[in-house]
């Protein structure tokens, strides 16, 4: 894979109308910088103008006044079809050419381009495994002979084929069932690690454009910018009530999903192994204040249930079975979402975060994922506000 | 039958068989021309649509007779000029119906991904459009040429005819029934050959459309 990441896109008092100048515009005086390298998520109610928004970057519908670069060059100073051979585009319902092989659809920019052959041929073997579809099974199948989540990876493969800095994409995801289209979320995102390109991805749907977005342009009617921002920061702070009512009443529990248990201060537990004397673990647990609960752990310092204050009174060691079991373990990589879920369904709300060996590293606590949510967010110019405030 | 008169004549068969294909290749050759040359301006004016279909239409309703008697005052007898005239005309009806299905066929997220991949437009019709079209285009040739093989039979009556020919002026004028059923036979074998070589054709120039998913 060639390192040729994204460019800088940028949209500069871009308006586009239909008709006269007494009618309301589709777009209004967007303006709005992409970094290279990032996705930014247009996403807003039919209507908004993010698909007319996006579709100006590769000219497939013309601004009536503005001006949109790439890597700091005006997309009009390039013939239309130059322009596109240079930036990747895929679609809802792929439109992969059926008369074509998955190897031809590939190579289609690329021979557009007058590669010759034998590169052509290298670069889709490169790109077939790339999309994690074995090349010598499928370089000569029809589209039709293909899934539908194969057809959707081998449209995004033609799209990177000529290793575009830019990519475009219109709803790509939203022809396949949900189960699926998660896999295929997943799969693109890593797919971005490794390509690094500049992505413009519209979508009508708020989850898909907080998992998916580095930023969100958050578009309203008549492709007014209601706010651009990344995801973290319109969930804490929406600019507009507008924005709080797209992003939906229960935007608190969405930046439960962006939320890592590994962004958390973890609270120390208190380890005990079977056959510890109770009164030194008594002192143990008065030194913190926090805790109510020792947590009993095997020989490998994995956990094995809650022992509670009651448990400790008296002398004598303390035995295998006098543990309450049940304790939730999640780990640093688990959402806030996933750990807040989890801590509720147990009786002792204290979640154990365990390492990859399964061994106890701290206690996470559904009080610790509340302050999370308080604590104020970055923007992605830079400033902090508290959670709630409206950022205009 | 007279298989004497057969064996002598058969060279003359084998020369008004000819000249059957070649009157039926013109026909559906010059038909295709216009008639694709037609459907490309019809789907750049959309309002062509219905006065070209109505024309041709028209063309369509005219009696083979009536058009020959129409045209050969202008052309003279035995004009392959007004024979291809008419024989054309009656093809245009068939050719640019199935050329509009065939391109209003193509999908139109196939036709977007196109433009967005930058494809030229002229690049766009001949190497996406028109080759998706081909089935329902081939498919309208083949009953053309079908209709076509059957119509040149009729230009005996200007004195052309392929095995029309032999039909009518060796058979049906000196009571030749050998001569009749002669030309019969062979244009019904011409238009069957033509019928599965259109078959044929399109399986060949259209695998996609033959292999299905079988996951």
């Amino acid at each position: 894979m060639q390192d040729a990441s994204g460019a800088v896109v940028a949209f500069e008092h871009v308006t586009k109308r239909y008709g006269g100048p007494d009618v309301a515009p589709a777009v209004t005086d967007l303006s709005l910088v992409i970094p290279a390298g990032e996705i930014c998520v247009l996403v807003g109610p039919s209507g908004c103008g993010k698909t007319t928004s996006m579709k100006m970057v590769n000219r497939l519908i013309e601004p009536t006044s503005g001006r949109i670069t790439i890597g700091g060059e005006d997309v009009m100073s390039l013939p239309a079809v130059e322009l596109r051979r240079r930036i990747g585009y895929v679609i809802q319902q792929v439109g992969l050419f059926p008369h074509l092989t998955v190897g031809d659809n590939a190579a289609v920019v690329p021979r557009l381009l007058r590669w010759k052959a034998a590169r052509v041929s290298e670069r889709v073997d490169e790109l077939l495994e790339l999309i994690g579809l074995e090349p010598g099974q499928y370089r000569s199948r029809y589209p039709s002979e293909l899934s539908g989540g194969e057809r959707q990876r081998v449209g995004v493969a033609r799209a990177l084929a000529a290793d575009p800095p830019v990519m475009l994409m219109d709803e790509p995801f939203g022809a396949v069932d949900p189960i699926r289209r998660d896999r295929l979320q997943n799969e693109f995102l890593r797919l971005q690690e490794k390509v690094r390109k500049t992505i413009i991805f519209v979508t009508h749907d708020v989850d898909e454009a907080i998992k998916m977005g580095d930023r969100i342009a958050i578009l309203q009617r008549g492709g007014v910018l209601a706010q651009y921002d990344t995801p973290a920061a319109t969930l804490a702070n929406p600019a507009s009530e507008f924005v709080e009512r797209f992003v939906g009443a229960d935007r608190g529990l969405k930046r439960l999903s962006l939320g890592r248990v590994g962004d958390l201060e973890l609270i120390e537990a208190v380890p005990v192994r079977a056959g510890e004397d109770r009164a030194e673990v008594r002192r143990r647990l008065a030194r913190t204040e926090e805790l109510d609960y020792a947590l009993l752990v095997d020989d490998h310092d994995r956990p094995l249930g809650w022992i509670d204050r009651a448990d400790l009174a008296g002398d004598g060691p303390i035995k295998a079975d006098a543990a309450t079991p049940g304790a939730p373990t999640v780990e640093r990589a688990t959402t806030l979402r996933d750990a807040l879920s989890a801590l509720l369904g147990s009786s002792v709300q204290l979640g154990v975060v365990v390492d990859d060996d399964e061994r106890v590293i701290g206690l996470v606590s559904v009080d610790a994922i509340g302050e999370a949510l308080r604590a104020p967010v970055a923007s992605a110019d830079g400033t902090e506000h508290p959670v709630g405030e409206t950022v205009a | 039958m007279d298989w004497a008169w057969l064996g002598r004549n058969l060279d003359d068969l084998a020369l008004r068989t000819l000249d059957h294909v070649v009157m039926t290749v013109l026909a559906i050759g010059i038909g295709s021309a216009i008639s694709f040359g037609l459907a490309l301006w019809i789907r750049r004016r959309r309002f062509l649509h219905g006065p070209i279909l109505a024309v041709s239409g028209t063309l369509y309703a005219i009696p083979s007779l009536a058009l020959f008697a129409l045209l050969i005052p202008f052309t003279g007898p035995q004009s392959l000029l007004a024979a291809e005239i008419a024989l054309v005309s009656y093809t245009i009806l068939i050719l640019v119906r199935n050329f509009l299905a065939g391109f209003d066929g193509v999908p139109p997220d196939v036709v977007e991904a196109a433009d967005g991949m930058g494809y030229t437009p002229a690049q766009r019709l001949w190497r996406v459009e028109l080759p998706i079209a081909l089935p329902v285009i081939v498919a309208g040739m083949r009953i053309a040429t079908v209709t076509v093989i059957g119509l040149v039979t009729v230009t005996a009556l200007i004195g052309l005819g392929g095995l029309g020919y032999v039909i009518i002026e060796l058979g049906y004028r000196r009571f030749n029934l050998t001569a009749t059923i002669a030309g019969t036979i062979g244009a019904i074998l011409l238009a069957v050959l033509a019928d599965r070589g259109f078959v044929l054709l399109q399986r060949v120039l259209t695998p996609w459309a033959a292999r299905r998913r079988t996951a």
